[in-house]
């Protein structure tokens, strides 16, 4: 074939291909590339969340984009000689490498999945604005200026769209108290975005800011237009250093193409846009703690009320969401309420992004509606553990999230339906572990970073953590054990009716499900294996 | 709210760490002059403490105890207030860090993936303790809880630059080829 047509090659820019040395296989393709005299561009697209065939390099073709991974900067000869970056218009596509997957949208992984939100994601170059607008971004910000305010929180409420952080508040709910609320003394509200996603096991919020930041800031956008706000910050994790530049790098290139400043889109509607650097606190993720930290303070918890929808930024109206709900924003304005709320079931509408992390082989993102099983994500998708060990516990929604065991893995991903086995969806973080997990371990864990990371405003998270491990360590040394066990059930209690916020009235959560569904573990004879 | 306000982004963070972590520990780099600049640059903004600590941060490697009074000042806070958020928040440091600093993810996902056993050997290798620097400034050792890289665990940093499926095999590598 003839060199004249360039080939088109994607590998991503995402944290995790970078930690799996994506930049050095660029670079390397590229120095091939020249010295054999190829002509060949490369696009940093975002990752496809599949995240055990990272670094995933694809090449475009005629039929579809066909992948290759996971690549190591070492196969990076062996796929040029297999003629990958040379035979684009052959038909029988050199697929046979021993690192082809074949034609990427067609592996079971993507195709089984509802990409509502990320359904960008992988696809584009996060930071070209033009591929943006190519595949509907902003469709959704050019409808919301043409509806009043009112309509916008309207149409939101009618998604049945609530707070993906955790919490799940309905968000029209929220929009709406900011946007009848008056701000004092004739000042701003705000939009904050709460991107302090500490949760192990969560990586969704990471995924959106680096891999398509413009929809995040849309979806701000959006809300500042619905509720009246002109300024608003995204408060990212200081352990996010690429989805920081990445925001930054887009906020600017939104504000030279006027989706962002003082007359945004000759509309005369202002919304200025900024971010702001965590700097390792967990309990800043809780929101309040959050406006603290983002007023430069130390990041301890308010008393709620007042709600920070109107007391809330430097005391005025604010609205405070996670990334991932501010992320479904454009697409419900663009489509509208009915296209989304047509997924998930019961009260939980729409489709979640889960993570699936930890001891997991086919580990990554899957968004799919709400209502599918935990065992469908963790055998369907996930295909069970990497260790290839049974699975024995699983925890959902982060580090405050219930570890469940297999009897509990075909209850419904559905907020009503985690809650009746008291556990949490969370922010959508499924973290597995195989049958060499000591659950002891792992409920002393949670204890241990409760007492580290609590802000110390409550007393029953304050110190209640601590009697906790200490409780915990009597009960594994067979000190007392039964009354040891008996206080611990009784401290849980107190941390979760008394504290002020979900990091102590939570922490119980793992705690107790540690010691209901794996009692064998606490009885000091757990073997490590 | 223009973008010269806006806290540095990573690009430039990780070069001035770089130059200053190598400096850090052998000069007193952080003359009040540079301090002062850094305070100047940022103070303006609303809620400024924080960007102005990461600026100096990001810029100095640590924030040096003098730089305390000159926030305050500028800040018109008091020196326990920023004393009070400093301590308050992991990420900020009172003492240059090594020249190298690792951290290695201690969080539940990365757990699963073996995290424990890489943590001690880590330490082993090091010589070093969490929490600490080696005696000759080589080393800072830190935890930290949760990079977002928790599919392909264990996840460290290497002075900024993040690594995964972190084995200890593969981390005795990356301390050969590093230029420690």
């Amino acid at each position: 074939m003839s060199t004249s047509t360039p080939c088109t090659v994607y590998l991503p820019c995402d944290s995790v291909a970078l930690a799996l040395g994506a930049d050095d296989i660029a670079t390397t393709i590229q120095q091939q590339a020249q010295s054999r005299g190829i002509d060949l561009r490369i696009i940093r697209n975002g990752s496809r969340g599949m995240v055990w065939l990272e670094p995933l390099l694809e090449i475009a073709t005629p039929q579809g984009r066909i992948g290759f991974g996971p690549v190591d900067i070492h196969d990076v000869n062996s796929l040029f000689d297999a003629g990958i970056f040379t035979n684009l218009a052959s038909t029988d596509l050199p697929t046979n490498h021993p690192l082809s997957i074949g034609l990427v949208e067609q592996l079971p992984f993507l195709k089984n999945q509802e990409r509502v939100t990320f359904s960008r994601v992988g696809i584009t170059d996060p930071l070209s604005l033009d591929d943006y607008l190519a595949h509907q971004g902003y469709a959704g910000l050019d409808q919301a200026l043409l509806m009043q305010a009112s309509a916008i929180v309207q149409e939101v409420t009618a998604s049945g769209l609530r707070g993906r952080g955790g919490a799940a508040f309905p968000t029209g709910i929220k929009w709406k108290t900011v946007l009848t609320t008056t701000p004092k003394d004739n000042q701003q509200k705000y939009i904050v975005c709460n991107a302090d996603e500490g949760d192990s096991g969560t990586f969704s919020d990471r995924m959106v800011m680096e891999n398509d930041p413009f929809m995040l800031i849309e979806g701000m956008t959006i809300a500042a237009l619905a509720v009246g706000a002109t300024v608003g910050y995204i408060y990212v994790r200081s352990e996010y250093p690429h989805a920081i530049a990445t925001l930054n790098h887009a906020i600017t290139i939104a504000g030279q193409h006027g989706y962002l400043g003082s007359d945004i889109r000759h509309s005369g509607h202002a919304f200025h846009l900024e971010v702001r650097k965590a700097a390792g606190a967990y309990v800043c993720g809780e929101e309040t703690a959050l406006l603290e930290s983002l007023e430069g303070r130390r990041g301890i918890v308010r008393a709620k009320p007042p709600l920070p929808a109107i007391n809330g930024l430097f005391g005025q109206p604010t609205v405070i969401n996670n990334v991932i709900t501010l992320a479904a924003v454009p697409l419900i304005l663009a489509r509208g309420a009915a296209f989304y709320h047509d997924f998930g079931q019961g009260r939980s509408r729409g489709t979640l992004p889960f993570q699936l992390a930890g001891n997991i082989q086919h580990g990554g993102l899957v968004e799919k509606a709400f209502g599918l099983t935990l065992r469908e994500l963790l055998i369907d998708f996930g295909a069970g553990t990497a260790s290839a060990r049974p699975i024995r516990a699983v925890q959902v929604g982060g580090p405050l999230g219930a570890y469940l065991p297999e009897s509990q893995f075909d209850t419904p991903l559905d907020y009503e339906a985690f809650a009746a086995i008291g556990a949490a969806i969370g922010h959508g973080g499924v973290v597995v572990f195989d049958d060499s997990v000591d659950m002891a371990k792992q409920a002393r864990y949670a204890m241990e970073f409760c007492a580290v990371e609590s802000c110390g405003k409550c007393t029953p998270c304050r110190i209640g953590s601590t009697r906790g491990v200490e409780a915990i360590d009597h009960i594994i040394a067979d000190q007392n054990r039964p009354q040891k066990i008996h206080l611990l059930r009784d401290l849980c209690d107190v941390m979760k009716h008394g504290s002020l916020c979900a990091m102590g009235s939570m922490t119980p959560f793992p705690v107790l499900s540690a010691l209901n569904h794996f009692p064998e573990d606490f009885t000091g004879q757990k073997e490590t294996v | 709210m223009t973008t010269q306000n806006q806290a540095p982004g990573i690009s430039d963070a990780t070069q001035s760490c770089d130059h200053s972590s190598s400096e850090g520990c052998s000069s007193d780099h952080s003359n009040s002059d540079q301090l002062s600049a850094l305070i100047a640059r940022h103070c303006g903004m609303s809620g400024a403490l924080l960007p102005v600590l990461h600026a100096i941060q990001d810029n100095i490697g640590f924030i040096p105890e003098m730089a305390v009074p000159l926030i305050a000042d500028a800040l018109n806070l008091s020196r326990a207030e920023v004393h009070g958020v400093i301590t308050y928040y992991h990420h900020f440091r009172q003492t240059p860090p090594g020249r190298t600093v690792i951290q290695v993810c201690r969080a539940e996902a990365c757990q699963a993936r073996g995290a424990d056993k890489l943590a001690q050997h880590v330490q082993t290798q090091l010589g070093c303790d969490f929490h600490a620097t080696t005696a000759d400034g080589s080393f800072t050792l830190e935890s930290v809880y949760c990079l977002g890289l928790c599919a392909c665990g264990p996840a460290i940093t290497m002075n900024d630059q993040l690594y995964a499926r972190v084995s200890p095999e593969k981390f005795n590598q990356l301390l050969k080829q590093g230029n420690v």
